[in-house]
C-alpha cells in the first residue's frame, strides 16, 4: 500500500507510506524516490509537467500562421500512417487490380505529398526564426533528422509499388547505393526488405524521432521573437 | 559575448514572462486533422495516383526483340553494362570511388551475379527447348570458356558494327551464340523468361536483382523512361511519371545531376558522379542538422530578417529591440 503525492505533479517532498514486515504501517518522508519506477516519474514531472505538456496559455507571440505547419505536418503523418496501414492489409499489389485499392493508395499518396509540403515549410519557418535558440539545438537537429529520415521513408515507398516506376527508380538509385558501398546491405532490388525497411523500420524510427522533437518542443517551449524586447525589463521600466 | 547578447540568450532560455493568449492545443490538432483529412481525401479523389504497368520481359520481347537479342549477346560476351558492373554483384570493375576512397570496391561482392549464366544459360535450360537451341546449349556448354568468349565478343563486335541488326551482321564464327540469342528472345516473346528469371528454382522470392540488370542493359527500359521525363538529366527520380508530383524533396539531391560537370560524357567526374555526389549530400545533411553550431550560417536569419513578417503583429503590440 502506497500514497505518494508527488503524482500531483509537484517537485515539493513527498510522503509515503509502508507495510513493515511486523504489519504496521510506517510512514516517512523523503526527498528522492527509491525506485527505478518513481525516479523517471519524479524526472519526468519535473522536465515536463502537465502544464508544460498540455498548456491553455502560450507567449503572445505564437500567432504567426507559420505556427500551423508544425500542426499540419503532425497530423499529415497520421494521416500517411493510417492510409499505410490499410495499405498494408492489401498488400503492394492490392493497387493495381482493386479500385477500393487505389482510392487508398491515392490516400496515401496524397497525404506524403501534403506531409512534405508542411514539413518543408514548417523546417525553412524555424530556419528564419532560428529556432534553435536559447537550448532549443536538439528541437532544431531532431526536426533535421525527422526530415532526412521522412526522404528514406518515402523513397523506400516508391521503390515498392510494385510498377514501372519502382522498376525505374530501383534501377536508378542501386548505382547511387552501390556508389558508397551501401548497395551491400541495403538492395533496392530486394521488395522484401524493401517492404520490411517502409512498413516497419523506418516508420518506427521516424516516430521516435518525431516524438522526441515533439517533448523537446513542450520541453523548452516557443522560441521567443528575435528581436524581442525583454518583458522584465518592460515591467520594470513601467513601475 | 557582450552584456546585450547575454541577455538575449538569457531571454531566449527562461520561461517566458511577458504577455501571453489563451491556447488550445488539442482543439487546433483536431481542427488541423479534419482540413487535412478533407484536402486528403478531395486530391485523391480528383486526382487518384500514378501506377504505370511494370515493364515485363514478354512486353520487351514482343515490342523490341532487337534490343533484347543485342541485350542477351552482349551478356553471353561480358560487355553489358551489368556484366563488367563490379561490387556488389561481381569483380569485374572497381567501381565507383572518390580520389583514394573505394568504398564500393571495400564493401565486396555480396550479390554475387554472372551475366550470361544468370540471365541466358540458367533460364534456357530450365524450360524445355527447340531442338536447334537444345544443341546450341549442349555446345555452349561443352566448349572452354575462352572459345565461349571468343565466339560472343566476335558476335557481339559483328552487331555492334550492324548498329543492332542481325541480319546484317557480317559472317563469321559465331558457334552457338546466335541460336542462344534467338531462343532467348523467343522464350521473353512467349512470357515464359519473366517465370524463369523470377523463380530460378525456388518456390519463395523477393529479390528482383537480376531481372532489373538485365531489363536495364537493354536500353528498353531507359528509353521508356526518357520518354517519360524521368531521365538523370532532367531531375530524374524526382519526377512521376505521368502528371503527378514526384518526389520533389529529392531537389538537393537531383540538382547535382543537372550539372555539365557532373553529366557530361569522359568526365572523371561524371564516371564518379553517384560517389561525389552522395559524399556532397552527407555533407549538406551535416551542415542542415549541425546548423544551431555553424558561425555565418546560424547568423542568417538575424541578417534577413524575414522573422519581422512572422512577428510583425508582436512587434506592432510590443516593440523590438
Amino acid at each position: 500500500m502506497s500514497a505518494d503525492s508527488s503524482a500531483t505533479g509537484t517537485d515539493s517532498m513527498t510522503v509515503s507510506g509502508s507495510v513493515s514486515t511486523a504489519g504496521s504501517i510506517s510512514v516517512m518522508t523523503e526527498d528522492a524516490p527509491t525506485t527505478w519506477t518513481g525516479s523517471l516519474r519524479h524526472k519526468w514531472m519535473r522536465t515536463l509537467p502537465p502544464d508544460k505538456m498540455l498548456p491553455e496559455r502560450q507567449p503572445a507571440y505564437v500567432t504567426s500562421w507559420i505556427y500551423v505547419f508544425g500542426m499540419a505536418t503532425i497530423v499529415s503523418l497520421i494521416l500517411v500512417l493510417g492510409s499505410g496501414a490499410i495499405l498494408t492489409l492489401g498488400g503492394v499489389e492490392w493497387f493495381h487490380t482493386s479500385s477500393l485499392g487505389r482510392f487508398v493508395n491515392s490516400l496515401h499518396f496524397w497525404s506524403v505529398q501534403l506531409f512534405f509540403l508542411f514539413m518543408i515549410v514548417h523546417l525553412w519557418g524555424k530556419f528564419w526564426m532560428a529556432a534553435w535558440r536559447g537550448k532549443r539545438a536538439m528541437t532544431w537537429m531532431t526536426g533535421a533528422v525527422a526530415f532526412l529520415a521522412s526522404v528514406g521513408t518515402a523513397f523506400t515507398g516508391y521503390v515498392i509499388t510494385t510498377n514501372f516506376n519502382a522498376q525505374w527508380i530501383a534501377f536508378e538509385s542501386k548505382d547511387v547505393m552501390n556508389a558508397v558501398g551501401l548497395g551491400a546491405i541495403f538492395n533496392v532490388a530486394d521488395l522484401g526488405q524493401m517492404i520490411l525497411l517502409h512498413v516497419c523500420l523506418l516508420p518506427a524510427g521516424l516516430g521516435l524521432i518525431v516524438i522526441m522533437h515533439v517533448l523537446l518542443v513542450r520541453k523548452h517551449g516557443v522560441v521567443p521573437p528575435l528581436e524581442a524586447l525583454d518583458p522584465d525589463a518592460q515591467k520594470a521600466q513601467v513601475a | 559575448m557582450s552584456t546585450k547578447h547575454e541577455a538575449k540568450a538569457d531571454l531566449d532560455t527562461r520561461p517566458w514572462t511577458g504577455p501571453t493568449r489563451h491556447y488550445d492545443i488539442l482543439k487546433e490538432g483536431a481542427i488541423a486533422l479534419v482540413i487535412v483529412t478533407v484536402l486528403t481525401v478531395g486530391l485523391a479523389a480528383l486526382f487518384s495516383s500514378p501506377d504505370d504497368a511494370q515493364l515485363t520481359f514478354k512486353g520487351w520481347a514482343q515490342s523490341s526483340p532487337d534490343t533484347m537479342y543485342t541485350a542477351a549477346v552482349s551478356e553471353l560476351a561480358g560487355s553489358s553494362e551489368s556484366a563488367g558492373y563490379g561490387p556488389p554483384y561481381n569483380n569485374n570493375s572497381d567501381g565507383l570511388s572518390v580520389g583514394p576512397i573505394a568504398l564500393q570496391k571495400w564493401a565486396g561482392v555480396t550479390h554475387p551475379f554472372d551475366a550470361a549464366q544468370d540471365l541466358v544459360i540458367a533460364p534456357l535450360e530450365s524450360q524445355q527447348q527447340p531442338a536447334d537451341v537444345a544443341a546450341a546449349l549442349a555446345t555452349w556448354k561443352a566448349a572452354t570458356a575462352d572459345q565461349q568468349a571468343a565466339w560472343a565478343e566476335a558476335y557481339d563486335t559483328a552487331l555492334a558494327d550492324a548498329e543492332g541488326d542481325a541480319a546484317k551482321a557480317a559472317e563469321g564464327d559465331y558457334g552457338p551464340v546466335p541460336a542462344l540469342a534467338t531462343g532467348l528472345v523467343a522464350m521473353g516473346a512467349s512470357g515464359a523468361y519473366d517465370g524463369a528469371i523470377l523463380s530460378r528454382g525456388s518456390f519463395f522470392t523477393t529479390d528482383y536483382t537480376k531481372q532489373l540488370l538485365f531489363m536495364g542493359d537493354g536500353g528498353y527500359m531507359e528509353d521508356k523512361a526518357v520518354a517519360a521525363n524521368l531521365g538523370g538529366d532532367t531531375w530524374g527520380m524526382m519526377n512521376e511519371a505521368g502528371s503527378w508530383p514526384g518526389q520533389s524533396w529529392l531537389a538537393f539531391a537531383s540538382v547535382w545531376y543537372q550539372l555539365p560537370m557532373f553529366n557530361t560524357e569522359g568526365n572523371v567526374l561524371t564516371d564518379n558522379a553517384d560517389a561525389i555526389i552522395f559524399f556532397i549530400l552527407v555533407v549538406l545533411c551535416l551542415i542542415m542538422i549541425l546548423v544551431p553550431f555553424i558561425p555565418g550560417l546560424r547568423s542568417l536569419p538575424r541578417w534577413i530578417p524575414l522573422h519581422r513578417l512572422v512577428w510583425k503583429q508582436y512587434y506592432k503590440e510590443n516593440g523590438r529591440a
